[in-house]
């Protein structure tokens, strides 16, 4: 597929806003921009708790499973996002009948039956798309995303999915947070750490499922996974710390695909390297201000 | 009874299967890819670094495709990738053991951007370009491997085996109980970097005969079947093994036999199916040794308490 990009190529000025009103001014810019805030926004807090309960492993499985989803419903001939939210829902149901969590309702010291999942997903992937031929042409931007190949449809179904995803997330909130820090206690004080543990997982999976539309399930990572850790990095404070983790993850989608415009390289690129240079500065940042302190003591 | 094993023999496709160069390029280079992948794959199981292994297959695409942008072998790429990275999160990982997963998640997304980088340098590059090199590199094909391939599967496996063998005792110290290890003087760091760039090595050759996708259930599947069967560790390694490689040479002569299912798909589900059959065996025997070896180890407190 030829870049839409490559027609529009024109040097960024140093005036923010005017290069704003530039990208504005191209629907297919638009759409993406919109639909990348509704990914951001949805990944940033989701993703905020995967990262906390160190689920990221069973966040990337669903991803794949989105796989023999897309392929399934190009072979039985149905809309691709039943396939896509079908497989992952299952999925999530696949992941907990094999890795139960003991009491702590999280799925992260069960790597061996994750992966299982995830390879059996992949095996039965590979078998719809030998079974209906053509498919694999699409499959680069099925893996690596269509940043700026997104429709007007699309987009706003992210924006539902977004919105539907969120308020799932406020409803279990607080009590998940509880659930993830201190799983013994919550269990004690009444909360039933696993079922909200499978909850999550099933919004996982569907956060996932929306996602990967926009970033290819490859690179869901770099706007579920990348933001809130950074985040984390830099408060423990839940509040503060979800609140950031927006933050970076709007900026990181805008700066990516203001990057993508103006270059004629991938937003893929952009948006991971953009998300792990901050990363790696704030990393840096928190081992010296750690150092200066151990220095002072 | 001869007359028997000569039925089951022509059954299996005997003359057939034998007589083509690409079925015993596979048979070859699958076994040899089973052998390393169980064995690595027993450690990668009890460490709990499935997470890195799935991690490093993805990144032999990104070293792959890099090489291929750039006008090299793809293989130069795919090992310098994973063992590069293997390193990597050996030395970052081992001090946020707490963070691992996530640290895993972070780089391994980046590093799959920086592929996307590549893919595009590599299609702008030639007119005909349309990722289907890419997707070679992704998925593999156990049919489609060259003599040159076997040799250099054959020599990695010898290299990787030899060289688990040699740190495999300390390294079970370092997984079981990295304090203890650590008092006694075992280089745990060390030991962590070593083992990583064993499972990048290992990866890169198995990524390049079978793809990324039956590596992952090569590498933990068997091993978990293997440790959900037994807790010695010996024992359990070369179940392991044989899970593997019964699973792929059976995955091959069905494949051979049926050829509209892909190796692939037949290896993943026999190797699946035998995973999930060891939870029924699970459950009808509960007082047996149907024990997963690694909440045996890291919750010995209950344990006592399971067994009485």
């Amino acid at each position: 597929m030829i870049s839409p990009l490559t027609a529009v190529a024109q040097g960024a000025s140093l005036n923010l806003l005017h290069d704003l009103s530039v990208l504005w001014r191209y629907p297919f810019m638009r759409h993406a921009l919109v639909a990348g805030t509704a990914v951001a926004v949805m990944g940033a807090l989701v993703g905020w708790f995967v990262v906390l309960r160190q689920e990221a492993y069973a966040a990337h499985s669903l991803a794949m499973v989105a796989f023999p989803g897309a392929t399934a419903a190009a072979y039985l001939g149905i809309a691709p996002l039943v396939g896509y939210f079908g497989f992952a829902v299952a999925g999530a149901g696949a992941i907990a009948a094999l890795a139960p969590g003991p009491t702590t309702g999280t799925y992260r010291g069960h790597s061996a039956a994750v992966g299982s999942v995830q390879a059996a997903a992949l095996a039965l992937g590979l078998l719809f798309a030998s079974l209906y031929r053509g498919f694999l042409a699409n499959i680069t931007s099925f893996l690596f995303g269509s940043f700026l190949g997104i429709s007007v449809t699309e987009a706003t179904l992210l924006v539902i999915v977004a919105g539907v995803a969120l308020v799932v997330l406020a409803a279990l909130g607080r009590p998940l947070l509880f659930a993830s820090v201190e799983p013994a206690v919550a269990g004690g004080a009444g909360v039933p750490v696993r079922g909200l543990g499978l909850t999550f997982l099933v919004l996982v999976a569907v956060a996932v499922a929306a996602a990967s539309q926009f970033t290819g399930v490859l690179l869901v990572f770099s706007l579920l996974i990348t933001p809130p850790a950074i985040a984390q990095v830099v408060t423990a404070r839940p509040a503060r710390s979800l609140i950031l983790s927006v933050v970076v993850g709007v900026a990181v989608v805008w700066t990516g695909l203001g990057a993508a415009f103006y270059t004629d390289r991938p937003a893929g690129f952009w948006i991971t390297t953009i998300g792990f240079g901050m990363y790696v500065v704030v990393r840096a940042a928190r081992a010296g201000a750690a150092a200066r302190w151990r220095c002072r003591q | 009874m001869t007359g028997v094993a000569a039925s089951l023999l022509t059954a299996v496709g005997w003359p057939g299967l034998l007589a083509h160069e690409f079925t015993r390029n596979a048979i070859i280079a699958g076994g040899l890819t089973a052998v390393s992948a169980g064995l690595v794959g027993w450690f990668v199981v009890l460490r709990n670094q499935v997470f890195a292994a799935d991690a490093l297959s993805h990144v032999a695409f990104t070293g792959g495709l890099g090489a291929l942008a750039y006008g090299l072998g793809a293989g130069v790429g795919v090992y310098a990738g994973t063992i590069g990275l293997a390193v990597v999160l050996g030395l970052l990982g081992g001090r946020l053991a707490r963070a691992g997963d996530t640290v895993t998640g972070i780089v391994f997304a980046w590093v799959l951007g920086v592929g996307a980088y590549f893919l595009s340098v590599f299609v702008s590059g030639r007119s005909t370009g349309d990722g289907a090199a890419a997707v070679r590199v992704l998925f593999g094909s156990l049919f489609g491997i060259g003599s040159g391939q076997v040799h250099v599967t054959a020599w990695v496996t010898l290299l990787t085996v030899c060289g688990l063998l040699l740190v495999a005792r300390p390294l079970l110290f370092a997984t079981v109980d990295p304090e203890v290890a650590r008092a006694q003087g075992v280089p745990v760091q060390a030991l962590e970097v070593a083992f990583l760039a064993l499972l990048g090595l290992a990866v890169a050759q198995a990524v390049q005969v079978v793809g990324a996708l039956l590596l992952l259930a090569l590498v933990a599947t068997p091993a978990a079947t293997a440790q959900r069967l037994t807790t010695r560790p010996w024992r359990a390694m070369w179940l392991s093994v044989g899970i593997a490689m019964t699973s792929v040479w059976a995955g091959i002569v069905i494949s051979y036999l049926r050829a509209d299912l892909p190796p692939s798909f037949v290896i993943v589900s026999l190797v699946v199916g035998v995973y999930l059959t060891t939870f029924g065996v699970g459950r009808l025997s509960r007082r047996g040794r149907a024990h997963p070896v690694v909440p045996a180890v890291l919750t010995k407190g209950t344990r006592t308490e399971r067994r009485g």
